[in-house]
């Protein structure tokens, strides 16, 4: 057997962190070599020193069996090992080819059809399908990627790193990108895939490196280890892959939507005539593909986007023409889809954060004053609860937590204040199995408190172990409404993809 | 607990400016000896001409309270995520204000002196409100809307000042206000031997403190700096982002009105026509070296005060020119605003302290810990 890449006994340390310790990845020529970690296990840091960007304290980096010493991204180019990143680094209003040759764009003369027409043969040879002459800002996410890939290949690596490939991706997206990492290994390249994803690496992978905490726990063969099995691996404990909960007890009508019209961010209709009831104690899962007006629905709802016509009611208030702070007082809590975006303030500690929405009030503070005192111990109540862990307690900044504290952070915020309705878009993207087995958890223990939660996400996982009643969403209608326990994952499916079940159901 | 946190990271930020300082400082130095001249004693010539005596130190103090407000000024727009490029616009239109005031209100001093003030605060928030609102309302780019502002003062002032003020010799300035109409006050005069330190000084200490307040202990505060870092999710979390913006705009309007005041009624006693004031933009630099902060902004607006008031002397006492004190000034920004380099560097040395001190404490305590999620 020919090892393509051999890191042997790899250590880093950052101030107070062993990132990797003692870590030993072999990747064989030709495969699709997954590594899976929970968040900060030291995935990435492993990656970033193959990749140039760390070196390692201690270890040997071996390239088809010679050592070599890797110092920039340059030199690990030079050796033909590729990166996709997370963060896709491509410049917006430049078209796929000119993205492609930045960097390499030759001598004086830009040749652009001559490069335009290698990536096509490239494109083709692969499968990604992308015309070579689009602009970035017009494609999808999906085909981002792909250029990325593109990239990559125009650059002659051999070995393809993806970093959390499909954290962005729709579930057909997710599906192409599968078949082309399958498309790459079978042309002779390496993959190594990073994530945490464990259906995913059950999909393509043919083996594994697992890593916990820094250090090295195992290396798999996929076909024949259990998915269970890798996420114990993984986690260092079982794992509860469904939520347990009890049969819903429903109540009144909290969210009541009537005939909403919603105009999306290019003043077209991005959600029509839908309707829809969220009671009181049960959770209404929205499935639907990304792009499908889900966006436009939930801010509609939420106040951050005016409607064009129909009616919000919640918990018996007109809050049609309400504002955001108005909505958040009568009983709306809003896990947003993007946490950095949107749910946080990067640059101000967790104390602040945690107080955002309700800091003008008592007993925040009293006559335009704020009382640091209950801030700080009201802070200190959340991230006790929900396990919010950093290096600092509440005077941490919130940019510099991890992505599943930051989710937990969010959670914590909204689920203390104890809305009527919550609502909670993509609430496990990106994390691993824990804090996703956690968030589920507090979400249905909201429910059973007898309060509504309305859950967006595109995992048809997720919604089908959360929801009591699924409704699905195509081109921003409202396709049908089904109880869980009545249909599966074939049938919302294909209403996903706008195929309305037998007339007049529910 | 928390003190002992929010102490590390101020002097972490006061080590950054310390550093850009020094560095400034050191170019002036080898700028001074490029052209032949003695660091060593133009340097002792510049901070002498800041602080020699009683009277230097008074000028040194009225020059520093006008970069202070307008500092301030800077700094209360920067928390908001805006820049207030229109402090000398505000400065001019508050200092016009308070030269009225001076010229046609006749009351008791206290209560004279309060409607003074007043007008500086309120004609210097009128001309920042302006840009904030057209931000809010428009989404006009406050920098674009404050430079217009500022010459929009520019000109009206040019024709204001010789049809309603003028003086009685020259045609472009306003007639000189009478002492007991100004800033100036006879004890401060005497105390410090007749400099021009003025009352305005304790408007501007008082302004430091309300404004390191507001940003810090009110609600206010804590809205204005969410709009700042995080619009999206200050608007997410229900906070009036177009109104934070123009009550921002404001406040910045009547800070750098409150610089006119000092400036034009305390600092002199006229207005000049055909002058665009270069404080409103020097505050920038202070609110830059001073980190954004209030307490920073004062330290670095009494240092700027010191160099542009003994940089005659200097020049009076040595062959070096004054420039070399706006060179330094200069060299000091540059390395202020890539201060990320200098706080890359402080961060790793305070850390590797930290850990030596923490690696002692906790011997047994394995590290990996600390990794956990």
């Amino acid at each position: 057997m020919s090892h393509v890449i051999e890191m042997l006994n790899i250590r880093k340390e950052f101030p107070g962190i062993v990132a990797n310790d003692d870590i030993t990845l072999q990747v064989e020529q030709g495969e699709i070599h997954a590594i899976l970690g929970e968040n900060g296990a030291g995935k990435s840091t492993l990656m970033s020193i193959l990749f140039g960007l760390y070196h390692a304290d201690k270890g040997k980096i071996i390239v088809r069996g010679k050592e070599v010493h890797i110092h920039s991204p340059n030199d690990a180019n030079d050796l033909g090992i590729g990166m996709v990143h997370q963060h896709f680094q491509l410049v917006h209003n430049f078209t796929v080819t000119e993205n492609i040759i930045l960097g390499k764009e030759g001598k004086f003369f830009l040749d652009r059809r001559g490069a335009s027409k290698k990536i096509k043969a490239l494109s083709e040879k692969y499968g990604l399908n992308i015309d070579p002459d689009m602009v970035i800002e017009d494609i999808t996410v999906g085909m981002q990627q792909r250029v990325e890939i593109l990239k990559m290949l125009y650059r002659d690596a051999e070995i393809l790193i993806f970093d959390e490939p499909t954290a962005v991706l729709t579930p057909q997206e997710i599906e192409d990108l599968m078949q082309i990492m399958r498309n790459l290994v079978a042309e002779g390249k390496s993959v190594i895939l990073i994530t945490h994803k464990l259906n995913e690496i059950k999909a393509v992978a043919d083996r594994c490196t697992i890593i916990r905490r820094g250090q090295l726990i195992g290396l798999v063969d996929v076909k024949s280890t259990s998915a269970s099995k890798m996420a114990s691996m993984m986690v260092g404990r079982p794992v509860n892959f469904k939520v347990d909960k009890k049969p819903a007890q429903v109540g009144r009508v909290i969210l009541d939507l009537h005939d909403l019209k919603v105009l999306n961010n290019k003043k077209l209709v991005g959600v029509k005539d839908f309707s829809l009831s969220v009671k009181a104690g049960e959770i209404v899962g929205i499935a639907g593909v990304d792009g499908n007006g889900q966006t436009e629905l939930i801010e509609a709802i939420t106040g951050l986007r005016s409607i064009e016509a129909g009616t919000i009611t919640l918990d018996g208030n007109d809050i049609t023409n309400a504002d955001v702070r108005k909505r958040n007082e009568i009983g709306i809590g809003h896990i947003p889809e993007d946490r950095q975006k949107r749910g946080l303030v990067m640059a101000a500690p967790l104390s602040s954060n945690v107080a955002i929405k309700e800091y003008y009030h008592s007993p925040f503070s009293k006559n335009g004053l704020l009382d640091a005192e209950y801030l700080h111990e009201y802070a200190q109540k959340v991230i006790d609860q929900f396990d919010v862990r950093s290096g600092e307690g509440i005077y941490s900044l919130a940019g510099k937590l991890s992505g599943g504290n930051q989710q937990k952070l969010i959670v914590g915020r909204e689920v203390v204040a104890d809305p009527e309705l919550l609502i909670a878009v993509q609430p496990t993207r990106g994390l691993d199995v824990g804090a996703i087995e956690y968030i589920h958890s507090q979400l249905v223990a909201h429910r059973d408190k007898g309060h509504a939660v309305l859950l967006v996400s595109f995992e048809l996982d997720e919604i089908f172990n959360l929801s009591d009643r699924i409704a699905v969403m195509n081109s921003g209608e409202l396709i049908d409404v089904v109880k869980t326990t009545e249909t599966n994952e074939e049938e919302v499916g294909l209403m996903m993809a706008g195929v309305k079940r037998k007339e007049g159901a529910q | 607990m928390k003190p002992i946190k929010q102490r590390e990271k101020q002097s972490n930020a006061f080590l950054v400016a310390a550093s850009a300082t020094v560095l400034g400082l050191l170019a002036g130095a080898i700028l001074m000896a490029s052209i032949g001249s003695n660091p060593f004693s133009g340097f002792w010539y510049l901070f002498r001409g800041g602080l020699m005596n009683v009277e230097r130190i008074g000028n040194t103090l009225a020059t520093a309270t006008t970069l202070m407000l307008v500092g301030l000024s800077v700094t209360f727009a920067f928390k908001t995520g805006l820049f207030n490029i229109g402090a000398s616009g505000q400065m001019l239109i508050g200092g016009l204000c308070a030269t009225l005031v001076a010229h046609k209100v006749f009351l008791p001093r206290p209560l004279f002196l309060i409607v003074l003030i007043g007008a500086a605060l309120l004609g210097g928030a009128l001309w920042g409100v302006i840009p904030g609102f057209l931000k809010a309302k428009f989404n006009v780019h406050e920098v674009v809307a404050a430079i217009m502002m500022n010459w929009i003062a520019y000109w009206s002032i040019y024709y204001f000042i010789p049809a309603f003020l003028k003086g009685p010799s020259l045609e472009t300035e306003s007639a000189s206000i009478a002492v007991s109409q100004s800033m100036r006050s006879p004890w401060l005069t005497k105390l410090f031997n007749g400099s021009y330190m003025n009352l305005a000084f304790f408007v501007a200490i008082a302004a430091v403190i309300i404004v390191k307040f507001i940003l810090d202990k009110t609600t206010l505060g804590f809205g204005l700096k969410a709009v700042g870092s995080n619009r999206f999710c200050a608007e997410y979390a229900g906070i009036k982002v177009n109104r934070n913006v123009v009550i921002s705009m404001m406040i910045a309007g009547g800070l750098a009105g409150l610089a006119g005041l000092s400036f034009y009624t305390g600092y002199s006693r006229n207005m000049q026509i055909g002058v665009m004031p270069a404080q409103g933009f020097d505050g920038i630099a202070v609110s830059l070296l001073g980190a954004s902060t209030p307490l920073g902004v004062l330290l670095s607006s009494l240092f700027f005060g010191i160099l542009q008031s003994g940089k005659g002397f200097m020049n009076a006492m040595t062959s070096v020119p004054p420039e070399i004190a706006d060179t330094i000034i200069a060299v000091i920004i540059y390395f202020t605003a890539t201060s990320v380099l200098f706080k890359r560097f402080w961060d790793a040395v305070l850390k590797r302290q930290g850990n030596k001190a923490k690696r002692k404490a906790a011997l047994s305590e394995p590290a990996v810990k600390k990794e956990g999620q």
